[in-house]
């Protein structure tokens, strides 16, 4: 599935046109042609064009610390910083008398640089931990000794870790998890290491590049939201239709081990926020009986947000999930243990991520731990919901179905709306919701937690964030505005996004309403909105027209004294 | 394998790893012969060599080669 050092070569060299321009700064303390190569080469299959600053190797503080540097010239959108554990060892070795605080002096410094960059530029940082050497000085006794480097070194690992914790523009690409993977001795080659100055061998490159380039994707807004689960050999061992609930292998009966194990994994995706679907060739009764009455099972079906199970063509059936849950095919990764099944989808859905599985239900795991296929940017509480919410979804629709009209539906639906400025509670979420929201989507501009927070402090910016609850349930946060003072009479919409789980509830016009009220209660004359149109964002390219906009030169423009509030059934909690 | 087997090989995977289908190897072409072997694809070629041969290179005989002909000596001493 990943391909060699020499395919992403060729990618290269072969770039289509089109694709989004992102801009890398790749600082190192060893020599990167070839990891700028595989980054270029991996992100081009991402749908990225990366122009990339490659400063000579050993120059990381110099760019850094020097305003007049290239580094600061390039105005870099992302800036990866790739020091190697070679280089710590020799600088611990130097070290002689403050090898116990190594590791703190080490996390001071690169904290240090990272406040440089931020106060200086945009750029969020993408930091490398250590791969681990073990030096031998002490053996296994290095972990009793605190000066010992093994000892340094797993501390700072842990102190770059808390560091990004604290730090909202600090990404962690994780070596030292690449290399717990593949090995050592897979990563690194010596005899290439002493003629280049290369510490990342031919064979990991791709893998580091798709880890680096997942990162940057996932900050982009694209990413994996969907797990589609195939389930006979796939999520249990067996048939159900012909071995029935009983024989069925899953804990403790024959290879079940690696099905449960599985299940495991899914379901702690699922409370991570991956939303769960199942599509399966069965009766749909028997393939639910194990989620309902297996003792074993660790999916139920609470678990799960869309149940496909029939005897339809597989690529129809993930339409059909993905019309329900309303989100990109390039989103979805689907699970099958089948190989004509998975052929049938990559056919069909190009853009659905099929990895190949092993033919041993044993290897399942493992391999796809080596595909890092989930790779986020944001994480919030919220997310445990996400299963919850599609369900309920699935409820709404079923109940518009039973009214005559749309607005004795939206009458009966009790829905409230939390406005609020941002705040420290909701940057997470908002945050989260501009890397996500793609369709609903006027600008596309996407926030990290750092620039929401500057966003809360800045004069020049009224922000709002929506939430929407209804009898069915509670949404979470479901939109997001950022106003910008243009001039004294004018307010532009610099972001206007919402989930598209609450489409056609009346939600832009309450939204509407509200911008409206700001400018009216700021002195404010007009309200002009703007559509960047992206691949994905066609839903709103009328948006602004509907709601009574006039265009002019590419803008929309709203005149705020002329504003007739618009009729909404939703309430204002505060 | 003899030498000329040798020569075949390589020449194969010259071509995939230089991604042009004309090189044309004999045991005196050096680097200076062909535009895309350079310091890097230099490195690219000697590890498909090491698994193409299931060879190891020492870093001084990654360096030692003056031409063609010698790095398919060094392989045939493996």
């Amino acid at each position: 599935m990943m391909k060699t050092f020499t395919q992403l070569k060729r990618n290269v060299n072969k770039k289509p046109e089109g694709l989004k321009k992102i801009k890398v700064a790749l600082l190192g303390d060893t020599a990167t042609q070839f990891l700028n190569i595989a980054l270029k080469g991996t992100a081009i299959d991402e749908g990225f064009d990366l122009e990339v600053f490659e400063a000579d190797f050993g120059q990381i503080s110099r760019q850094i610390l020097d305003p007049t540097s290239e580094y600061y010239d390039f105005n870099a959108d992302y800036t990866i910083i790739f020091e190697s554990s070679h280089k710590l060892l020799s600088q611990y070795y130097k070290s002689y008398d403050s090898q116990l605080n190594f590791a703190q002096d080490k996390i001071n410094y690169i904290e240090e640089l990272y406040n440089t960059i931020q106060n200086r530029t945009k750029s969020k940082v993408v930091y490398c931990n250590f791969a681990g050497i073990d030096n031998q000085i002490f053996g296994n006794f290095a972990n009793k000794v605190e000066s010992s480097f093994v000892f340094q070194q797993n501390k700072l690992n842990y102190l770059l870790s808390e560091l990004a914790v604290k730090k909202n523009n600090l990404f962690i690409a994780d070596l030292l998890s690449i290399q717990n993977k593949w090995g050592r001795n897979f990563m690194f080659s010596p005899n290439i290491y002493v003629n280049t100055e290369m510490v990342l061998s031919l064979d990991v490159l791709p893998i580091v590049s798709h880890h680096m380039v997942s990162i940057l994707s996932s900050v982009e807004g694209k990413f994996k939201k969907c797990l589609i689960l195939d389930l006979d050999n796939t999520t249990w061992g067996g048939i159900i239709g012909d071995d029935g609930l009983e024989k069925i292998q899953i804990g403790s009966l024959g290879i079940g081990k690696a099905f449960t194990e599985l299940q495991q994994w899914v379901k702690a995706l699922q409370k991570r926020g991956v939303i769960i679907a199942v599509c399966s060739k069965n009766d749909e009764d028997k393939a639910k009986e194990p989620f309902e009455k297996h003792p074993d099972m660790i999916l139920k079906m609470d678990d799960i947000a869309v149940f496909v199970a029939n005897w339809d063509n597989k690529a129809d059936n993930i339409r059909k999930i993905q019309s329900i849950l309303n989100i990109g095919f390039d989103s979805m990764v689907f699970l099958d243990d089948n190989p004509f099944e998975r052929n049938i989808v990559r056919e069909n859905l190009p853009d659905v991520c099929v990895p190949e599985l092993p033919e041993d239900p044993a290897e399942y795991l493992e391999y796809l731990y080596g595909l890092n296929l989930f790779e986020t940017a944001s994480f919030s509480e919220n997310d445990a919901e996400r299963t919850k919410q599609y369900q309920i979804e699935a409820e709404r629709a079923i109940a518009l179905d039973s009214f005559t009209n749309v607005e004795d539906f939206l009458k009966s639906m009790n829905m409230m709306s939390d406005v609020q400025a941002f705040n420290n509670f909701s940057k997470p979420r908002v945050s989260q919701l501009t890397q996500r929201s793609n369709q609903f989507n006027l600008r596309t501009v996407r926030y990290t937690e750092q620039d929401v927070e500057d966003l809360m402090n800045s004069e020049n910016h009224h922000t709002i964030s929506f939430t929407l609850v209804d009898k069915y349930g509670d949404n979470g946060l479901i939109c997001v505005i950022v106003l910008e003072k243009k001039d004294v009479e004018t307010l532009f919409i610099e972001t206007w996004l919402m989930s598209c789980r609450v489409l056609k509830r009346g939600m832009e016009e309450f939204t509407l309403n509200t911008i409206v009220e700001i400018a009216k209660k700021n002195g404010f004359k007009y309200v002009v909105g703007e559509y960047l149109p992206t691949a994905k964002n066609q839903m709103v390219k009328d948006h602004y027209e509907r709601l009574g906009f006039e265009e002019q030169e590419d803008k929309w423009v709203l005149n705020v004294d002329d504003y007739q509030s618009k009729q909404v059934y939703i309430i204002n909690k505060n | 394998m003899n030498k000329d087997e040798i020569l075949g090989k390589l020449t194969t995977i010259f071509h995939e790893e230089l991604d042009n289908d004309d090189i044309v190897l004999s045991f005196e072409t050096t680097a200076d012969d062909i535009e895309e072997w350079d310091s890097l694809s230099h490195i690219q070629l000697i590890v498909a060599v090491e698994k193409a041969f299931k060879v190891r290179f020492t870093s001084s005989e990654i360096q030692s080669w003056n031409n063609v002909g010698e790095m398919i000596d060094c392989i045939i001493a493996k």
